[in-house]
């Protein structure tokens, strides 16, 4: 690792809000000229998804079910209302003329921040690489993370 | 008053909200050699924090920033 001024990133949730906000520092942080890495576990996954349903197994199949859908269809973490909360956000958002959150990842994309998924997450949910986007890097583990958090300024869990 | 800067670029960030803005400056001073000057308007309250602090974090100057009404004017110049 060259620069030891970055930052990186842990996505743990998968609600609109906070996939929002990480994207939001990601993007700020790539615009500074700063190495970022995000990292996306367990629910964040969700925001690296193509949105194609998704597993092999009975339960894997299930999860798929229950979870389809890419990042245009997650939720507020607060006011979901079973899709109306969504539907809400997603409107006042675009009042304030700001971009949808898939426009926003692919700026942080088009910016050098690089997106890697969570090798456990992906066996445990049955997710497969060819249902994240193309963007992502190769799935890892806690070491690949840390090796990158103990060369960054900051680092931050969303 | 500053002096008076001739920009090489302009920028329109009026209506953009955060994190645009940033991005945007920052690639609009990727694209400029070192020296230029960029002047940018913005209506969003929340540059007059963020730019200084983009300056200061990415080490080019800032040559002023002021509020005229709803409008927001700054000048950045690019030191590296």
């Amino acid at each position: 690792m060259a620069k030891e001024d970055g930052v990186t990133m842990i996505i743990i949730s998968g609600d609109m809000d906070k996939v929002f906000a990480a994207f939001s520092i990601a993007v700020g942080a790539a615009a500074a000229g700063k190495e970022t890495n995000m990292f996306f576990t367990f629910w964040g996954i969700k925001a690296i998804q193509k949105g194609n349903l998704t597993g092999q197994s009975f339960l894997g199949r299930m999860v798929g079910l229950l979870n389809r859908g890419g990042i245009n269809t997650i939720g507020p973490s607060r006011f979901n209302f079973g899709g109306i909360g969504r539907w809400m956000f997603k409107r006042m958002m675009k009042t304030h003329k700001i971009a949808p959150l898939e426009e926003l990842r692919k700026t942080a994309i088009d910016l050098g921040v690089k997106l890697w998924p969570c090798e456990t997450t992906m066996q445990v949910m049955d997710i497969k690489h060819e249902d994240l986007i193309d963007e992502v890097e190769e799935s890892c583990g806690v070491a690949t993370m840390l090796e990158m958090a103990f060369h960054s300024k900051a680092t931050l869990f969303v | 008053m500053p002096q008076e800067v001739k920009s090489e670029v302009k920028l329109n960030l009026e209506g953009l909200l955060c994190p645009i803005p940033i991005v945007k400056v920052s690639q609009a001073i990727k694209s400029m050699a070192v020296g230029g000057v960029l002047e940018a308007t913005a209506t969003d309250p929340g540059v007059l924090a963020d730019i200084p602090a983009w300056t200061k974090s990415t080490g080019n100057e800032l040559l002023s920033i002021e509020r005229e009404g709803k409008l927001i004017k700054f000048l950045i110049k690019r030191v590296k």
